[in-house]
């Protein structure tokens, strides 16, 4: 009999034949706690009577939600966040590197194979590098802090193939937003999506990245990518045997097969106010629109902004649309700026905020209102995620966005 | 205790956590802080409204979106007794029995009641509403036990020789 990628992870940390349906307890090999529940989080930690972390080098805190402050109680995430870490000898900090999910992977915190856990729902990124890794609340983190394990059931898997090549003028984003699309947002509550199939082999580990981010829009409990020679020189390490197994086997079980052939794939959207709301941007096209966002922690990587500087390269955004772009942390800031990316955007008009979360959670740095339509390359597109509950929210690739911002209309990608 | 009955409440499909409560109030100090806007997106009026003891019940999906806990905390703070929904997403299902909100799952009752009537919940057994009866079924154990001790926190407090 054998097994899915994440019934494998799951027996290795337990030392059991783990199945899924089966409840058991995982020892964790990191987690991540961002700014906005790290005050939740510290005083969980001491009502439940903690004296002291399990294992200080495991624990992550990234400030990336309030970064900079945008009203005026949020520096006291802050100032409790810096007690926390003071007290209890934290060393993994971060106050203004980049979003949470970027920077997991990115400072080298999750390797193949491992268990993590965060404190934010778009904890499944780290499966693009074959991690099992999961959202919780704030109590759970608490409770793992202390003790170092969490139950979790395994869960089933749906496993999803792909092959062939895509389109020039699709990405990862259109092919994740079209499989919730088909899913449905809930399609894929409390299971696995295992990814497959050369398209997939093909692709970087950003692109990777996109696509495990958004698995929780379909309900998903995490995304696994098979750890490849891309994911060792991402991770800068060489492949165990162990992590290159990790793979689906042959006679493993999956709920449900998908099968897809990357030539069928063509620019998407997610329309107003659902993940699951898919169409094709043919459909759309010609709607007029009042900002562009281009960033966050799906689509706020180096690839994605050579992608949009590719299209807006001699450009300009169109007048009365604004197009901002945030890159999903310090170190693809730096990039896009020492390769030129940057001046071309800055260029063509585009507004280029502070690495960090910024407009994705409607916090900062562009919110919206009554009436107005944003074409957004984040991961939700919910009532009010942006500003009022009468704003529209297209979700799309960097492509379509940077497409969108010349016309100021829907518009499809040429590449 | 185990019995009890209670006003509806209905909701749709996919309530999301920022309809339950959006990123804007989520730095407030407290779960009370933000519970007046609770819903707000999708019906500002609802968290006014709702009183001790009332259950809300919903379509499919019920707490999909991010993981913020403040979601089940501030369903109980507004006095709500627990949720029925037709399916839960993972992470508030989670939050739900870590923080002692009860949360029952029904395919059917959702398309059958309307707000503002009254249904009866036998915990681990049944729901009525007008004379008809809907079977419940029972949680796994380490799930009950927790839920038993009052929530993670008061499990962990015992674990620490607290309580
Ligand atoms: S970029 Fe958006 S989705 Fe990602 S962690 Fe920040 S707020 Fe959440």
């Amino acid at each position: 009999m054998g097994q899915t990628i994440i019934e494998k992870i799951i027996s290795r940390n337990t030392d059991t034949s783990a199945k899924a349906g089966e409840i058991v307890t995982v020892n964790v090999d990191r987690v991540m706690i961002h700014d906005i529940f790290i005050p939740f989080v510290a005083e969980k930690f001491e009502e439940m009577g903690f004296t002291k972390l399990w294992d200080a080098d495991k624990v992550v805190l990234i400030y990336d939600h309030l970064v900079p402050a945008s009203q005026v109680d949020d520096t006291r995430h802050f100032r409790i966040g810096n007690a926390f870490v003071e007290k209890y000898g934290m060393k993994n900090i971060h106050r203004a590197d980049g979003i949470c999910h970027q920077l997991m992977t990115e400072a080298g915190y999750v390797k193949p194979g491992d268990i993590v856990f965060g404190t934010d729902s778009h904890t499944t990124t780290y499966g693009c590098v074959g991690a099992f890794s999961s959202g919780i609340g704030y109590t759970e983190m608490a409770s793992i802090l202390g003790t170092g394990t969490m139950w979790v059931k395994v869960p089933e898997t749906i496993k999803v193939n792909i092959e062939g090549e895509l389109p020039s003028n699709v990405t990862s984003k259109d092919i994740i937003l079209r499989l919730i699309g088909d899913l449905g947002a809930d399609g894929a509550t409390y299971k696995a999506l295992e990814f497959a199939g050369d398209t997939v082999e093909g692709m970087s580990v950003a692109s990777r990245m996109t696509m495990a981010n958004m698995a929780i829009e379909a309900g998903a409990k995490c995304a696994l990518f098979t750890p490849d020679e891309k994911t060792a020189e991402y991770c800068e390490i060489t492949l165990t045997d162990k992590e290159k197994s990790l793979v689906g086997d042959e006679g493993a079980s999956y709920v449900r097969v998908m099968n897809y052939k990357a030539e069928d794939f063509v620019p998407v959207l997610a329309c107003p106010s659902q993940v699951d709301n898919i169409k094709p941007v043919s459909k759309c096209a010609g709607t007029e629109i009042d900002q562009v966002f281009i960033g966050s922690c799906t689509n706020g990587r180096l690839e994605d902004l050579h992608t949009a500087a590719d299209i807006l390269k001699g450009k300009k955004v169109a007048s009365f649309v604004k197009l901002i772009v945030t890159p999903a942390s310090r170190k693809i800031y730096n990039e896009a700026v020492a390769d030129g990316t940057m001046s071309i955007l800055s260029e063509a008009g585009a507004i280029i905020t502070h690495p960090g979360c910024g407009l994705c959670c409607g916090r900062t740095g562009g919110i919206l209102t009554d009436g107005e339509r944003v074409v957004a390359t984040n991961n939700r597109n919910f009532l009010g995620r942006m500003g009022t509950s009468k704003v529209e929210i297209f979700l799309a690739s960097p492509a379509t966005a940077a497409a969108c911002a010349i016309t100021g209309k829907i518009t499809i990608p040429e590449m | 205790m185990d019995k009890f009955t209670g006003r509806v409440w209905v909701l749709g499909d996919d309530i999301d956590t920022d309809i339950i409560i959006p990123t804007e109030y989520l730095a407030l100090k407290t779960v009370q802080d933000m519970t007046p806007y609770a819903f707000s997106p999708l019906r500002p009026e609802l968290a006014g409204q709702i009183q001790e003891g009332d259950i809300i019940v919903a379509g499919k999906n019920f707490g999909c979106g991010s993981s913020r806990e403040q979601a089940p905390e501030i369903i109980k703070e507004l006095g709500i007794r627990c949720v029925i929904a037709k399916s839960f997403a993972r992470i508030f299902f989670r939050n739900s029995i870590n923080n002692g909100l009860l949360l029952v799952e029904n395919g059917e009752l959702h398309d059958n009641v309307a707000e503002g009537d009254t249904i009866e919940v036998n915990i681990n057994e049944s729901i009525t509403h007008n004379g008809t009866s809907y079977k419940i079924t029972s949680l796994p154990d380490n799930l009950v036990e927790i839920l038993g001790a009052g929530g993670l926190v008061k499990a962990m407090r015992k674990r620490n020789g607290l309580d």
